[in-house]
This record gives structure tokens, C-alpha cells and sequence, in this order.
């Protein structure tokens, strides 16, 4: 535009568009290129997973089984004794990455994760109380469900409360970090005294629970995370058709019709509910949440976490991360140590990458 | 500046504003050392003004109930109200420093690596050298704040994004995540090291004489020198790159020399007392809300408020919890996060 009014004869390079029904999109070939082999690199390692193992098994027989034509050993080997602990991989990921991919964009900040919303340090503190002051015997009573669902209380509770202390006549991005920095340090600072305090024989059994692990996952356990996850992001798909144009901008968002304080509360709810189903399932995994949107934005070019391949690239690191953590280490090392030592480096790579360009 | 209003000559305003300023700071300051008086006084044995005053100044006697009062005051409360101060001040410092150069709210003075990178260290070398001695391990941890700090802002500064905000600010996280990981892992596979570390990462300003005290004041010392000159550059940085070029600023010299100032601080104070987190993220908020966001007055606030909080954190640490105490850095966070969660709630830091 200049200042006559009269419009430049240039056409802006706009991408396609494609509309189906009253759903409407962009055409970006480059993102669903990228998706696309994140999701076959996922399957790709989460088949690898399922078949290493003291019994191991080929990768065609792999796909075979999954697909409901193995043989009957292979099908119980992968079944009843791999596939679980393969599926929270995948599922915690997703969980993570999505949980991850909404903070930052809700709160316009790449430092956003659920954790710095208190709801990792708040299952952590739950569980190192159950672990440290009621003793390692009582907390085996309770036994290894009882303590994912008193850390799943733990992160969701500590989660409203920085919703809820966060709230006035709406919620603001950054009021809603501070806050939850603050809550988020309480709780950390809670952990600490506790561990501090504590036996040096229950420390250790903590500290393993807080670095994140995929060890012996039951289908019991599995299955609630699944079903639980798949529902969220069922209703974040729903959102996140509303939730585009806040990237613009408050006004501008609701100038485009969105009306933003409700879509951003139920998103911000499922990033809750997600990140907490997550730590439920493999204990707090720390830092998927942080890199998975950020390196997925870098991989699709993308100015804003995109959704799709952030739960990529979460899979894909979780179980590459686990595969790793049970064949490449010589001592067994917790899943959350793998994705830290993996994660870290990969998003500074990505980032000095983009930086000589 | 926010501060000058249209219909008043600006001149008279920016008077005030600074009478304003410049009574807060002393403010501060006899609080400070009002803190640090009642900081000699209180403790395991509660001492008397007079007490503390003989423990102080007085010549050495033969009275054996003076002495044992002489000893505690040199050797126990002196180190750990110098240490809360002096460490107060770098990280309050280092925590405001830090948010204007990323120019990002939630930056913390752990954000470079510099706790990570401490953690690591001592991790480390209590792992492979079997050391137990706080004092031997001291200048591991500097080494380590000070190796991370520089390899984050390396990373940060290679090519064409050279010292973008955003960049040093994920640099800084990809690099912490890392170091965090290798720690656990360390610290998974050798009792001692967990056993030390869990002790460490409390993060306490008790138990630490002035050999180690005096080398650590020397480092910060240089932080805040550093971060005086790098003062008014800092103020122009945050118009924006464009602009502070245009007025002259050396971008790439001055956001050296004040990534410089931060690891220094952070690095010495972690080294020190172990990573004491959200005091500098805090004090910076209350900083900047009561001086604005020229950071020639916000930076001498926060320093203050640093040392302030810190004191008084470890202060409470001493009293709440007798016969035993808490660490500086947990009460850190039990009583400044709520108070600081009050402040945002109503709405004090709107334009952080």
C-alpha cells in the first residue's frame, strides 16, 4: 500500500488455501512434509523398541504382529510384555510435546513449559513426600499405582492453583508464568527440604522417580494415559482451529471473532491435563515439553509452535530416547537422563544452524 | 518513563522522581544494615546487642564466657552475614542484568548455565577425586559457572543471529538441560555424589569461612564493576538493536561485557552457597516496579533487595525450624514466591 490509496500491482505471495466444509486451512507442503517423516521415524523407532529386548525380534515380524499376522510367541513377547512400555513412550511424547507447544504459544514465550507452570515440581513434591516421610515401605504399599496417581493429583492440583491464583478478570500470559515460577519454586524448594531431610536410602528411590522412567509400565497403568491423552487432544484439535489468530494478538483475535479468554482457558486446561497425564504415566520427564516445540518449529520453518509436529517430535524423542537409554548405556539410566543429554545439544544445533545461514 | 506527564515542565518531574529514587535507596540501605545487625544477633545462641558488640571490637580476654561469645561471633555469624550480602547482591544484580539482555521477564541468573554448570562440577569432582571439603570443591563449581557461562554465549554468538536475546536464551536452556542430565546420571550411579549434591543444591550462606569468601567478593567485585559500565548501554539496548546502534552503541562490546558481569556474579555466588533460585528473578520484578525500567536505578535496587531477602531468608531459616535450620535458598522460596505471586497478582508488573 502507499500513501495515494491506490493498491501496488503486485500480488502478495499468499499460500493456497483448502477449504472442506466449514473447516478451512492453509496449504503448507513444507510442514506436512516434515510431519510426515517425523511420524515415520516415530513408528520407525517405536517398532525398533518393541523389539530389542532379551528375546529379540526382527523388525519385519515387528510389523507383522502389530498388524495382527505374527506368530502367537511374538504376539505375547510384544503384546502383553513390550508394547506398553513402547506406548506410554509414544503417548507420554505426544502428551508432553503438545502440553508444551500450547504454554509457549499461550504465554508468547519459548522459555514456557508445563513445568515453569509447577505441574512436574508439584508431582514431585507429592511423590517424594509419599517416598521419604512415610518410608519406602509404605510408599511400595501404596504401591507403584497408588504413587502415579498421588503425583497425577499433585501436578494437576498444583496446576489449578496457579490457574486459579493467576486468575483476575481473565488470564494474562505473563502474569500467568510469574506466577507459576512462584508456585512452581515452593514446590521445588518443598522437594528439596524434603530430600535434604530424608533417608539417604529413600533419596536415592526418589530421585530415581524424579528423573522420568518407562520401566515395568502395565497395561493398567498404560491404558489411562492413552485413553486419557487421545481425549485431550480430541478437544485441543477443536481449539486450535480458534486458537491461530491469537498469535496476533488479543484485539486482534477478537476483532476476527475469537473469543479468546475461553479458548484460552480450555487450552490451557488441556496443557494441564496433558502434562499431568504425562507425569502420571513415566514420572516427570523433564524437558520434552521445553525443546519438543521449539525444535519443532525450527524442523517446519514455522513462526509459532506448530501442534501436529511438536507431538512428533516429542514421540520421537521419548522413544528414541528410551532405545537408547536400554541398548546404547552400559548402566541402566533412566529415560529423562536420554531425552536431557539428546534434546539439549539437538536445540542448540538447531540453533546455531539457523544462526550461519 | 512512564513517569513524565505532558502538562508539567519534564524537569521538575524527573526531579522529584529522582528525590524519590534516591531516598528508597537509603531506605534500602538501613535496612540492610538492620538486617545485618539482627543477623549477628540471632541463631543457634541468641546474643544481646552488647554481646555482639563485645564479640565484635572489644580485646581478647580471659573471661572463658566472653570468648566462647568472641568465637561465635567471628567465626560463625560474621561469614554468613557477609556471604548473604555479598551473594545477595551479585544475584539481585546478575537477575536484573540478565532480563534486560535476553529482554525476557522469566529470565533467571540460572538461565547462562551457570547453576547447572556449578552443579556439574562439583558433581564431578566429588565423583571422580572422592573430595567431601566444601572448600576444595569451591573452585570446581566457579570453574564450571564460569565454563558454562562462556560456552552458552559462544554458542549464542556464532554467526549471522550473533547475541539475539531469544537465541542466548535457548542456548542457555539446551546447554542447562544437558548439564542437568549428566549431573543426575552422575549422581544415579554414585551415593556420595547424591548424598552431596542433594546438601548443595539447597543452597545455604552458613558454613563458609572467609577463605573462601574473600576470593568470591573479589570475583563479584569485578561483575559489578563490569555491569556499572555496561549501565547506560543496557538502557539503550532495550529501545532495540536498530536504535542502539544508531545512537552509537557498540552491541556486540557491550553485550560481552555484560554477559561477562552475569556469569561473574552468579558464578562466584553459586560457587559459594550452591544455586539459590528465584531470588534474582524475583528481586528484579520489585525492582523495576518500584524504580521504572531505567537501569542505572533498577540495578542498584535490585543489588540491595538481593542482599536484603537473602539476609532475611536466612535470618528465618535460623529461627523457624530449632534446634535445626533451614537452608537460605528453600526459605527463599517459601516465603519470597508467595509474596512475589501477591505482587503480580495485583498487577504490579504489568509492563515487565
Amino acid at each position: 500500500m502507499n500513501r495515494t490509496g491506490v493498491k501496488p500491482d503486485v500480488k502478495p505471495s499468499v499460500a493456497p488455501g483448502v477449504r472442506l466444509g466449514r473447516v478451512s486451512f492453509v496449504w503448507r507442503p513444507w510442514i506436512v512434509c516434515v510431519s510426515l517423516l517425523l511420524g515415520a521415524a516415530t513408528f520407525l523407532v517405536f517398532c525398533l523398541s518393541i523389539g530389542v529386548g532379551d528375546f529379540p525380534i526382527g523388525l519385519p515380524q515387528v510389523i507383522a504382529t502389530i498388524f495382527g499376522r505374527g506368530e502367537q510367541v511374538d504376539e505375547f513377547v510384544i503384546m502383553d510384555l513390550r508394547m506398553p512400555r513402547a506406548l506410554a513412550g509414544v503417548v507420554v511424547g505426544i502428551g508432553l510435546g503438545v502440553s508444551g507447544a500450547l504454554t509457549q504459544s499461550i504465554a508468547r514465550n519459548p522459555l514456557a513449559s508445563p513445568d515453569v507452570l509447577g505441574i512436574t515440581n508439584g508431582a514431585s513434591a507429592v511423590a517424594v513426600f509419599l517416598v521419604t516421610v512415610s518410608g519406602g515401605t509404605a510408599a511400595a504399599i501404596v504401591s507403584s499405582v497408588g504413587l502415579s496417581a498421588a503425583a497425577l493429583m499433585g501436578g494437576l492440583g498444583t496446576g489449578l492453583l496457579v490457574y486459579f491464583l493467576a486468575w483476575r478478570r481473565g488470564i494474562d500470559g505473563l502474569r500467568l508464568i510469574l506466577i507459576g515460577i512462584s508456585v512452581s519454586a515452593v514446590m521445588e524448594a518443598l522437594t528439596t527440604w524434603l530430600l535434604v531431610s530424608a533417608d539417604i536410602r529413600d533419596v536415592a528411590q526418589a530421585q530415581a522417580w524424579l528423573v522420568g522412567s518407562l520401566d515395568d509400565r502395565s497395561w493398567d497403568e498404560v491404558q489411562v494415559a492413552v485413553w486419557g491423552t487421545l481425549v485431550l487432544l480430541v478437544v485441543v484439535a477443536g481449539a486450535a482451529f480458534q486458537f491461530k489468530p491469537m498469535h496476533l494478538g488479543d484485539d486482534v483475535a477478537a476483532g476476527l471473532g475469537v473469543r479468546y479468554s475461553a479458548v484460552r482457558a480450555v487450552l490451557l486446561l488441556c496443557a494441564v491435563l496433558l502434562a499431568g497425564v504425562a507425569v502420571s504415566a513415566a514420572g516427570p520427564v523433564p524437558f520434552v515439553a521445553l525443546v519438543a516445540p521449539q525444535v519443532a518449529m525450527r524442523l517446519a520453518r514455522c513462526p509459532t509452535p506448530p501442534m501436529v509436529a511438536s507431538a512428533l517430535v516429542g514421540a520421537l524423542l521419548l522413544t528414541g530416547s528410551d532405545l537408547v537409554a536400554r541398548t546404547a548405556l552400559p548402566v541402566g539410566l533412566p529415560v529423562g537422563v536420554v531425552t536431557a543429554a539428546i534434546g539439549g545439544p539437538f536445540l542448540v544445533y538447531l540453533l546455531v544452524r539457523a544462526n550461519r545461514r | 518513563m512512564g513517569t513524565i506527564a505532558v502538562e508539567r515542565p519534564a524537569s521538575k518531574v524527573t526531579t522529584q522522581a529522582r528525590r524519590r529514587r534516591v531516598v528508597g535507596l537509603a531506605a534500602l540501605v538501613l535496612i540492610l544494615v538492620a538486617a545485618g545487625a539482627v543477623s549477628l544477633a540471632v541463631g543457634a545462641r541468641a546474643l544481646s546487642p552488647g554481646e555482639v558488640w563485645h564479640g565484635l571490637f572489644a580485646a581478647p580476654e580471659s573471661d572463658q564466657r566472653l570468648t566462647e561469645i568472641r568465637l561465635i561471633v567471628e567465626t560463625v555469624r560474621v561469614p554468613r552475614t557477609v556471604l548473604a550480602i555479598v551473594a545477595g547482591v551479585a544475584l539481585g544484580v546478575g537477575g536484573a542484568l540478565i532480563q534486560g539482555y535476553t529482554r525476557n521477564p522469566i529470565a533467571d541468573t540460572g538461565l547462562l548455565g551457570v547453576n547447572s554448570g556449578a552443579s556439574f562440577a562439583v558433581v564431578t569432582v566429588i565423583a571422580v577425586f572422592g573430595l567431601s571439603d566444601p572448600f576444595q570443591y569451591l573452585w570446581f563449581a566457579f570453574l564450571g559457572a564460569a565454563v558454562a557461562g562462556v560456552v552458552v554465549f559462544g554458542l549464542a554468538s556464532i554467526g549471522r543471529g550473533a547475541g539475539n536475546p531469544l537465541t542466548l536464551a535457548l542456548a542457555g536452556q539446551g546447554v542447562t538441560v544437558f548439564l542437568a542430565a549428566m549431573t543426575t546420571a552422575i549422581a544415579l550411579s554414585d551415593q556420595k555424589s547424591l548424598n552431596a549434591l542433594r546438601f548443595w543444591n539447597a543452597g545455604s550462606v552458613a558454613g563458609v569461612g572467609f577463605g573462601v569468601i574473600w576470593p568470591v567478593t573479589g570475583f563479584i567485585a569485578a561483575g559489578l564493576v563490569l555491569a556499572l559500565i555496561t549501565l547506560p548501554a543496557l538502557n539503550l539496548l532495550n529501545l532495540g538493536d536498530d536504535v542502539a546502534r544508531g545512537l552509537g552503541v557498540n552491541i556486540a562490546l557491550s553485550r560481552t561485557i555484560g554477559i561477562t558481569a552475569i556469569t561473574l556474579l552468579a558464578g562466584a555466588a553459586t560457587a559459594a552457597c550452591g544455586p539459590i533460585a528465584f531470588l534474582g528473578l524475583m528481586v528484579a520484578h520489585v525492582a523495576r516496579y518500584l524504580t521504572g525500567p531505567d537501569y542505572r536505578w533498577l540495578v542498584p535496587y535490585a543489588g540491595l533487595l538481593g542482599a536484603i531477602v537473602l539476609l532475611v531468608c536466612d535470618i528465618v531459616g535460623r529461627l523457624v525450624v530449632r534446634p535445626s535450620e533451614l537452608d537460605a535458598g528453600v526459605v527463599v522460596a517459601l516465603l519470597g514466591a508467595p509474596f512475589f505471586a501477591a505482587l503480580v497478582w495485583r498487577g504490579k508488573f504489568k509492563n515487565a
